[in-house]
C-alpha cells in the first residue's frame, strides 16, 4: 500500500490498528472543538431555547388566565345583574300591591266620606224640614186662633175680641185640636 | 456499512498492487495529511483539524445568528434554530428519557448531534471534502463524553453499587448464570458501548470518504489521465454517477450516524436511570 502513497513531511501514515492510535495533536484538537462545541450548547444555545419557551408559555399561561379572569367576572357581572333584575322585579311587584291596596284604601276612603256625607246631608234636610214643619206649625197655631174667631165672628155675628171668656174659649178650643192633633201625630210622623 | 470497509480495502490493496503510476487509488493517507500550522507542537494543525475547526465555527456561528435575539415571536432563522433543537428535544430527550430527565441533559444531547452533524457533513462539502469524525479519536471524545454522562446519571439516579449491581446483575435470571453473564454485561455497558459508538461513526464515515474518493478519482482517471483507454473512457460517465449518488448517499449518512450516535447516548443514559432493564 506504501507503494501507491506519497507520505508528505513528517506525517508518517499510520498502517492497521494504528489508525486508531491517535497523535497527540489530534488529541489536542479534538477535545477543544468537542469543549467549545459543549460549553456554547450548555451556556448559550440550551438556556436560549428555554427561556424563549418559558417566556412563550408565560404568555400563553397569563392570556388564558386573563381570559379565566374575564369569565369570571363576566359570570360576576351576569349573577348581579340577575339578583338586580330579581330585585326590581320584587320592587315593582311590592309597589304594584302597594299602589293597589293604597287605592282601594283611597276608595273605601271615599266612599266612606261619600257615604257621610250624603247621612249628613239626610240629617240636615230632615231637620230643616223638621223645623219648617214646627215653624208652620207654631204660625198655624199662632193664626189659627184668630181664623177661628174671626170665622166664629162672622157665623155668630157677634164680637168676641176683647172678651175674657173668647180668651178662655179660643184656649179650650186649641187645646181640643191639641188633642186631635195628637192622636193622628203618628200617621203624619210616618209621611 | 462495515462489509463496505473489507470491500474497500480489498479493492484499494488490489488495486494498489496491480496499478503503479497511472491510476492512484484513494487510500488511508487522506485521514493523515501532513501538517500545516504549529508543526512539532501538541498544537500542531493539519487540513482536518482545520476542517473540523471551521465546522465547529460554522456551527456555533448558525445557532449565534439564530438565538442572537432571542424573541418571543421568533423570526426566521430564530424559528428554524428554535426548530432544531426541538427536534433533539422531542427525538431524544422527551421520547427517550422523558421530559423530566430529558431537560437535564439538554446540552449533551444537542451538543452531540449537531457537533456529530456538522463535521459530518464537512464530508460532502465542496473543497473540504473530508468528515472530521473519520479520525478515530473525534468520536471517541464524543463516546467518552456520553460514557461519562451515563455512569453519572446512573451513579446520581441509584448511588454507586446499586447502579454497578442493575446494569451487571440482570433481574430474573437464575443466581448461577451471573457468573457468566455479569462479566459479559461488565464487557458490553463499560467497554463495547463507547468502543461500538466511536467505530460505528468513524468507520461510516471513513468508508464512506473512501467510496467517494475511489468514484471520483476513478472518474478523472478514465476521462484525464488514463492513457490508451479508446472507448473504455465511457466508463468513466458510470463512475461519476456514482460518486453523486454516493455524495447523495453520504448525505444521508451524515444525519443518520448523528442521528444514531444522540439516540444511543439518550438511551444508554435511559438505561442507567431506569429501575431496571
Amino acid at each position: 500500500m506504501t507503494t501507491a502513497i506519497h507520505a508528505s513531511g513528517e506525517s508518517e501514515v499510520p498502517q492497521g490498528i494504528e489508525i486508531f492510535f491517535p497523535a497527540v495533536y489530534d488529541i489536542v484538537w479534538s477535545i477543544v472543538p468537542f469543549l467549545v462545541i459543549m460549553f456554547f450548547f450548555w451556556k448559550f444555545v440550551i438556556p436560549r431555547v428555554n427561556k424563549i419557551l418559558d417566556d412563550r408559555a408565560t404568555v400563553i399561561e397569563g392570556g388564558i388566565a386573563k381570559a379565566e379572569d374575564a369569565q369570571k367576572e363576566a359570570a360576576a357581572a351576569l349573577e348581579q345583574y340577575n339578583i338586580q333584575l330579581t330585585e326590581g322585579r320584587a320592587e315593582a311587584a311590592r309597589i304594584r300591591e302597594q299602589a293597589r291596596a293604597e287605592g282601594a284604601q283611597i276608595l273605601a276612603d271615599l266612599k266612606e266620606q261619600a257615604a257621610a256625607e250624603a247621612a249628613r246631608l239626610t240629617a240636615n234636610a230632615h231637620l230643616q224640614i223638621e223645623a219648617e214643619r214646627q215653624a208652620a206649625l207654631v204660625s198655624l197655631r199662632a193664626e189659627i186662633g184668630t181664623l177661628a174667631i174671626d170665622l166664629a165672628s162672622g157665623v155668630i155675628g157677634e164680637n168676641l175680641t176683647d172678651d175674657a171668656k173668647s180668651a178662655a174659649m179660643v184656649d179650650r178650643f186649641l187645646a181640643d185640636l191639641e188633642a186631635s192633633d195628637t192622636t193622628p201625630a203618628p200617621e203624619n210622623a210616618g209621611r | 456499512m462495515v462489509h463496505f470497509l473489507t470491500a474497500t480495502s480489498t479493492a484499494l490493496i488490489a488495486s494498489a498492487a496491480s496499478d503503479d503510476g497511472s491510476f492512484h487509488p484513494p487510500g488511508l493517507e487522506e485521514f493523515f495529511p501532513p501538517g500545516i500550522f504549529f508543526l512539532d507542537t501538541p498544537f500542531e494543525m493539519n487540513r482536518i483539524v482545520l476542517v473540523r475547526l471551521l465546522a465547529v465555527a460554522v456551527l456555533l456561528l448558525l445557532f449565534y445568528l439564530g438565538l442572537r435575539r432571542a424573541r418571543r415571536v421568533p423570526g426566521r432563522s430564530q424559528a428554524l434554530a428554535e426548530m432544531a433543537v426541538e427536534f433533539v428535544k422531542t427525538n431524544f430527550a422527551d421520547d427517550v428519557l422523558g421530559e423530566k430527565v430529558g431537560r437535564r441533559y439538554m446540552p449533551l444531547l444537542t451538543g452531540t448531534f449537531f457537533g456529530i452533524l456538522a463535521m459530518n457533513l464537512t464530508g460532502i462539502v465542496p473543497l473540504l471534502n473530508i468528515a472530521s469524525t473519520s479520525i478515530f479519536i473525534m468520536p471517541l471524545v464524543f463516546a467518552l463524553a456520553v460514557y461519562v454522562a451515563f455512569i453519572y446519571a446512573g451513579i446520581k439516579q441509584h448511588g454507586g453499587f446499586s447502579f454497578f449491581r442493575n446494569q451487571l446483575f440482570l433481574p430474573g435470571v437464575p443466581w448461577p448464570m451471573h457468573i457468566i453473564l455479569a462479566p459479559v454485561e461488565l464487557i458490553n455497558v463499560f467497554l463495547v458501548r463507547p468502543l461500538s459508538l466511536s467505530l460505528r461513526l468513524m468507520l461510516n464515515m471513513l468508508v464512506g470518504h473512501l467510496l467517494m474518493v475511489l468514484c471520483f478519482s476513478a472518474t478523472n482517471y478514465f476521462f484525464v489521465t488514463g492513457e490508451d483507454l479508446g472507448v473504455l473512457s465511457i466508463f468513466g460517465v458510470v463512475t461519476l454517477g456514482a460518486g453523486v449518488v454516493m455524495t447523495l448517499f453520504e448525505f444521508v449518512v451524515a444525519i443518520l450516524q448523528a442521528y444514531v450516535f444522540t439516540l444511543l447516548t439518550a438511551v444508554y443514559i435511559q438505561q442507567s436511570v431506569s429501575e431496571e432493564h
